[in-house]
């Protein structure tokens, strides 16, 4: 089997003073497809290399890394895919806690600073509130979200704006709540979003469509809750 | 040593949908509650569920929650406590309306209800036909479940602790519990929870096996914490072979393929299951399919170059079924089988899955071990729901769809009652023991100095061999014995696994090895217990002793750490309100 070649990002804070980029190489098995299988190995040899993972398939979140200056989850990457030296480094424009693992409440923050559940003070009805498949069509492509941060650290208006920019995740998840039937505080939300900064601040770039694993489109959900706003000024 | 104490009412360990469903509770009742996790709670292995979660709401056809009760009894292979079991399908219906409340994106009827899909073992009129029961989002049902918990949880304001990681239970000298250790992976601190009822939500333990369709963050932390404080683990010889992992990659695709009419194939492109199971086909209980498929390539009827594995169609469903109810599927078959399912049929394996066993609890999710003749004597301020428990509902065999109903059903109620205990019982803390984190300390300070033993990675890969070749789908006497002995050998090697790594801040190589401590506890009550039941019966078929044995086994079994030993206790036999269902030969 073919040997691979890999330079990946490492800092560990309490050894180093500055991070460095270290040069790997690893004999590829047949079992080892994807990226996520051959980091695991390279940890097997070397147990100080740090990431995280979970599920291995694409619906945690957890392995969201930069992979040859991509944002990406190393569970769904064919390492056979990618050209070498394989770079790999941690998400962008967030802080380093070490290696591949970034400090990641920033980006949460986001996501909970936009009220992510559904609002609905009505009385709760015996049985469940009724939707029809239409109108739960409307949040597909919304709610499979995974929280992986790829989409809003490869967002250059994040990277300046962190802390007054939401961010695509977040407004994807702020959409998603817009569009569903159940909820009934639209107008809270708009207002939650109505500054310069917070939605405003997204110049359909669309590194976060680029990007995302799964496949959604932050950019459509941001740019139909910039409708809202415009039908709401009028 | 000066460890850090913080003080709570309550304390989870684990933010999955088990978890969370507790933490819901407990914060909205003021309580002051900490919920530990090891990763994001989002990305606990709730969120990999896919098919569904069973209600008897009826939305498509007639159903009632007696019937529910009745599959999932004949499912567990009448191991399962009929008590637990009524709780949880009587208190099916009101679960789903809550989480679609609570904003859960089900799929939907035309009438605007909640889409139901058939499921495997799922019948009306106790065993006569499939019925549609599975609440359905897509095949993303875990993932949809799991992220409203979490997203109800913000709105609680919920306290969590994430990316901690809990390292051992601390019992005083009435053997109460008063709280855990835990570690705060960034800074690689150790610090004590103090609290007066804790509730373990940690998940399985898939991660023993070679093979398996779980996440790597279930290493079964629970149940390891639980045996080392001297608490016995209940029914660990029934693990759950998902008949449909994706051959080599372990992945799973759900039982919702069957459920929307896809269909298992042999070599000679037989639909085999009508062979086995000429009623529910496709659809009878997963210990039942798994059997069929291994039968089926033990005798030379696999597919593929080393006949190994066998075909799920679906092809004939259509792209528009497909890319509707299941398109999670489609993208996992192409990412790691290499088909599109819309064209060509998946390759599947038997995969280990699910755990029915785990930490003894009753319906309200009391912890509970043998005391002075009684067999179920509470541990008191110890709780623990979801797939870490026992409750036991799902007996020998679990059907699908009733993991996910588990965690909300048995979240919520165990706390309700750590409410009503703390509130009642526990006007104040019981004081720690000394040296609380004695033990804890000593773990880390093993790792730190270690020199010259295995590699973590390595005792973890023997592990997980032995695991996979004695107690996997069929299993015998002289091999189960094998095993034992194998264990033990590899539980040894796992006292003295070495990490180069030394660092504190974020040093996974020290968590795994934290984790292979207790996947080791499970690997070794797994192999003791299995060789223990002299019968087969759900997930445990036994060659030499190929029949249930009523008479004889129709009991739990519970496995000690100290000298390895086993007990039995009776199964439950008084449900709540109806009748008891008394034991039938399991045909479907």
């Amino acid at each position: 089997m073919a040997t691979i070649r890999f330079s990946i990002y490492r800092y560990n804070p309490e050894a180093d003073a500055k991070p460095y980029m270290q040069d790997y190489e690893i004999e590829l098995g047949p079992k080892d497809i994807k990226l996520l299988d051959v980091i695991n190995k390279l940890k097997a040899m070397d147990d100080t290399l740090s990431f995280r993972r979970s599920c291995r398939e694409g619906i945690c979140g957890s392995d969201a890394m930069n992979i040859n200056g991509k944002n990406g989850l190393a569970c769904i990457t064919n390492v056979a895919d990618l050209s070498q030296p394989v770079t790999l480094r941690p998400l962008p424009g967030l802080p380093v806690i070490r290696d591949l693992i970034v400090d990641m409440t920033q980006f949460f923050k986001q996501y909970h600073s936009i009220k992510p559940y559904v609002i609905n003070d009505s009385p709760r009805p015996e049985r469940e509130r009724l939707q029809s498949p239409e109108q739960r069509k409307e949040l597909d492509g919304l709610y499979e979200c995974i929280l992986c941060a790829c989409c809003s650290t490869s967002c250059p208006s994040f990277w300046w704006n962190p802390d007054k920019f939401v961010g695509p995740a977040g407004l994807l998840a702020a959409y998603r709540f817009i569009a569903d039937t159940r909820d009934e505080a639209t107008s809270e939300r708009l207002d939650n979003l109505e500054d310069p900064y917070r939605l405003f601040r997204c110049h359909t770039i669309m590194n976060c469509v680029d990007v995302c694993p799964k496949h959604l489109n932050p950019t459509r959900a941001i740019g139909k809750i910039k409708d809202l706003m415009v039908k709401r000024a009028i | 040593m000066g460890v850090p104490v913080r003080r709570f009412d309550a304390v989870i360990v684990g933010g999955g949908g088990a978890g969370l469903r507790a933490a819901l509770q407990l914060s909205e009742s003021g309580l002051k509650t900490a919920v530990l996790s090891k990763v994001f709670p989002t990305r606990s292995h709730t969120v990999a569920a896919q098919g569904g979660i069973s209600a008897s709401l009826g939305n498509v056809q007639e159903d009632h929650w007696e019937w529910h009760m009745y599959d999932t009894v004949k499912g567990s292979d009448w191991l399962g406590d009929q008590d637990a079991i009524e709780y949880m399908c009587r208190k099916a219906p009101e679960a789903v309306i809550e989480l679609e409340h609570f904003g859960m994106p089900f799929d939907r009827l035309e009438n605007g209800k909640i889409y139901q899909r058939p499921f495997g073992g799922h019948t009306q009129h106790n065993g006569k036909t499939p019925v549609q029961r599975a609440c359905a989002a897509a095949d993303r049902t875990g993932h949809a479940m799991l992220h409203t918990l979490y997203q109800r949880n913000v709105r609680a304001n919920t306290q969590f602790f994430v990316e901690w990681m809990a390292l051992d239970l601390i019992r005083d000298a009435d053997g109460d519990v008063v709280g855990v250790t835990a570690l705060e992976m960034e800074t690689g601190e150790i610090y004590i929870f103090h609290a007066k009822a804790v509730l373990f939500a940690t998940g399985g333990a898939g991660r023993i096996y070679s093979a398996s369709t779980n996440a790597f963050i279930n290493t079964g932390d629970g149940l390891g914490m639980a045996v080392r404080a001297g608490l016995p683990l209940e029914d660990m010889e029934f693990w759950q072979f998902h008949p449909t992992g994706v051959a080599g990659a372990g992945v799973l695709i759900t039982e919702g393929v069957r459920g929307e009419g896809g269909i298992l194939l042999n070599a000679d492109g037989e639909r085999f299951m009508e062979r086995y199971a000429p009623n529910l086909k496709d659809l009878a209980p997963r210990d039942f399919v798994s059997r069929s498929m291994e039968l089926e390539v033990l005798e030379g009827r696999g597919c593929g170059p080393h006949k190994d594995y066998v075909l799920l169609k679906l092809d004939h469903l259509g792209p528009d079924i497909i890319n509707q109810r299941l398109p999670g599927i489609r993208e996992i078959a192409i990412k790691f089988a290499g088909v599109d399912p819309i064209k060509d049929p998946i390759p599947v394996i038997p995969t280990c899955h699910y755990m029915m066993g785990g930490i003894p609890t009753n319906w309200r999710g009391e912890v509970v071990m043998p005391k002075g003749g009684d067999p179920e004597s509470r541990v008191n301020g110890f709780y623990a729901a979801g797939e870490c428990a026992c409750a036991s509902v799902h007996g020998a065999n679990r059907l699908g769809t009733n993991s996910l109903l588990d965690l909300v059903v048995f979240g919520k109620s165990a706390g309700d009652h750590m409410i009503d205990y703390i509130r009642g019982e526990m006007p104040d803390w019981k004081p720690l023991p000394a040296d609380a984190a004695g033990p804890s300390l000593a773990r880390i300070a093993r790792l730190d100095n270690q020199t010259g033993g295995e590699d973590v990675a390595e005792v973890r890969a023997a592990m997980q061999r032995t695991v996979q070749s004695r107690a996997g789908v069929f299993r015998n006497a002289a091999n189960m014995a094998l095993g034992v002995e194998e264990i033990a050998a590899v539980a040894e090697r796992a006292k003295f696994t070495q990490i180069k790594d030394k660092s504190k801040v974020f040093n996974t190589a020290r968590t795994e090895a934290l984790e292979l401590d207790n996947l080791i506890e499970i690997a070794v009550a797994t192999l003791v217990a299995a060789d223990g039941r002299k019968e087969s019966r759900g997930a445990h078929a036994h060659d030499d002793f190929p029949h249930r044995d009523d008479e004889n086994w129709m009991k739990h079994s519970l496995f000690f750490g100290e000298g390895r030993r086993m007990e039995y206790k009776p199964v439950h036999t008084r449900p709540l309100t109806v009748d008891y269902i008394p034991p039938k030969e399991r045909t479907f």
